[in-house]
């Protein structure tokens, strides 16, 4: 493959989020404003929003959601910004990971200086149920969805080849769900913000407020292969292998790389891009990794020049827990095969050798489909910052995003660098 | 055989008749189960409609226990689990079918690489019923 360069470097001058959860009664454009307002903020000598642009918003499905299409120029208008050209870009869960590459192409194509770059969703507002079949539309509807498949029934159909090939088993994937909860208690953006412990004594605490039978759960262990505390969803990923139904926002701002420094005191320097695509699960020749994982990942290392070893921080798409043994392993953490050991041992953990997905992951901080893409960058820029408090990885100057759609049918990884 | 248009309307058209068709490539024999008009090997776009045996081994699955509307619909969800799945066909292409004469509330006991026929089932009633591809043990 050949090696590709932006024609004009792009760096990442301001980000910012909303609260992830579920929040009802609050609309999008609420949620978006609230990232926006984040996003400001954070730009260190200050943002004229008059200079912005163009905006690019990712959002899987307002449509099925919230039954409102055309969401883009509507959150331009709400942060003030219309009449500037407003694009949504759809690629189901990759949805604003997605739109970072549209608005980073945009600024490295020359036409224009500065854009926002935005992610947002709304799910909590339809009953569980309607979440399912609206989240199954990013599957084929015509083949594969007619088979029963659910979105954590595909991720499911992934564990079990897993399982089978590697020797993984349904505790494996436990692993992931605990440290994701660990490192979710420390962000105050996290829809849990809970460790899996912490759960288990506020059920109790329930229980016993309610006067019920108060379960008793030795460990952690026991409550997650408890099937009351922690049912099977689609065998064998259960509740706690997945991401929640969460509202969210947010907000990144991209400048032409010359003007990095006028806006910041550490911007962020987008060294790597990559995307690609791919066929139905079924079509697959390999059920165990992420054919568009392993392609954008290649084309954001020879971009960027840097290999997987040099990436000290990352943020992976663990919409389900099988999801995030896979990602390490499609982007070059762990050997093929090995990533299952690599989550047990605690290679993953926050203050492991290979920090993954420090901000509480899709798991813990929430999953607001359109918006999760560019809330993990919202990580990455505290990480290289130094501003991850808590959860901080010390002295991390180099960065990963990695952002699915659907069963893999779309991924886009980027890289990031603090100089 | 009448020549169908190689679309989703018509593998869905056999599958009334309960047949499982695939699409060949004349070209350079390629065979595609969904058919296709368009080669993805070759870009070839001449094709042949060919009739699948449905022997076939389960590559991957899941058992469902919270299910979608359509199958809320037919009697699936919390209690009465389903089983979904990956079928490598024979001839060599795979596709994704629902799974019967499993247990799917034992999945445990339910093999990777174990053998499977294709059936029909029904689902939906009056205008909205039709046949779709499931395989069994």
């Amino acid at each position: 493959m050949t090696q590709r360069k932006l024609g004009r470097g792009v760096a990442v001058v301001g980000a910012g989020m909303s609260k992830f959860g579920a929040f009802p009664g609050q609309a999008k454009r609420d949620l978006f404003v609230e990232a926006f307002q984040e996003m400001r903020a954070s730009v260190d000598r200050g943002l004229d929003p008059r200079d912005i642009e163009a905006l690019y918003i990712g959002n899987y499905s307002s449509d099925l959601f919230e039954n409102q299409g055309h969401t883009a120029p509507i959150m331009a208008d709400w942060v003030g910004l219309a009449p500037r050209p407003a694009t949504r870009i759809e690629d189901a869960c990759a949805s604003s990971g997605v739109a970072l590459r549209q608005g980073m192409l945009a600024v490295a194509s020359g036409a224009y200086d500065m854009v926002l770059v935005g992610g947002i969703e709304k799910m909590t507002d339809l009953p569980t149920e309607r979440v399912t079949d609206t989240l199954a539309t990013a599957g084929d509807v015509t083949y594969e969805i007619p088979a029963g498949f659910t979105f954590p029934g595909f991720y499911a159909a992934l564990a079990t080849a897993y399982m089978d090939r590697y020797g993984a088993t349904p505790e494996t994937f436990m692993h992931v769900g605990i440290k994701n909860h660990d490192n979710g208690a420390l962000n105050d953006k996290a829809q849990f913000g809970a460790r899996i412990t912490d759960i288990m004594d506020s059920k109790r605490a329930r229980a016993i407020q309610k006067g019920y039978p108060v379960p008793e759960w030795e460990d952690e262990w026991e409550f997650l292969h408890d099937d009351r505390a922690n049912p099977v969803i689609a065998w064998p990923m259960r509740l706690f292998d997945c991401s929640p139904i969460s509202d969210g926002a947010a907000a990144l701002l991209l400048v032409r790389e010359d003007l990095a420094p006028s806006f910041s005191d550490a911007p962020l320097y987008v060294l790597g891009s990559g995307q690609a695509s791919d066929v139905a699960l079924h079509d697959r020749a390999d059920l165990t990794s992420l054919r568009a994982a392993r392609l954008a990942a290649q084309q954001a290392y020879d971009m960027a020049s840097v290999t997987a070893s040099d990436i000290q921080v990352a943020e992976v798409h663990d919409c389900f827990t099988i999801a995030e043994i896979i990602a390490t392993e499609d982007l070059g953490f762990f050997p093929i095969g090995e990533g299952w050991r690599a989550a047990e041992e605690g290679r993953s953990a926050r203050t492991g050798p290979q920090p993954i997905n420090t901000s509480g992951g899709l798991k813990s901080k929430g999953h607001p489909v359109g918006a999760s893409g560019s809330g993990q960058v919202v990580e990455i820029w505290k990480q290289l910052r130094d501003q991850a408090g808590e959860r901080q990885v010390p002295g991390a100057t180099l960065g990963l995003t990695h952002n699915v759609g659907g069963t893999g049918q779309t991924c886009v990884v980027h890289i990031f660098e603090r100089r | 055989m009448a020549e169908k248009a190689f679309t989703g309307t018509s593998f869905y058209q056999f599958l009334e008749e309960n047949k499982l068709m695939g699409s060949r490539c004349q070209s350079c024999e390629a065979l595609h189960v969904p058919p296709r008009a368009i080669c993805p090997a070759c870009y070839g776009e001449g094709m042949e409609w060919v009739e699948m045996s449905g022997e076939g081994t389960l590559l991957a699955f899941t058992t469902v226990h919270i299910a979608p509307t359509a199958m809320i619909e037919a009697g699936y969800g919390r209690k009465n689990p389903y089983c979904a799945g990956i079928v490598q066909l024979t001839e060599g292409p795979a596709i994704s079918a629902q799974i019967l004469g499993v247990d799917a509330a034992r999945p445990q006991e339910i093999e990777i690489g174990m053998p499977l026929r294709v059936t029909f089932v029904q689902r939906g009633e009056g205008e909205q019923a039709r046949t779709y591809l499931a395989f069994e043990r």
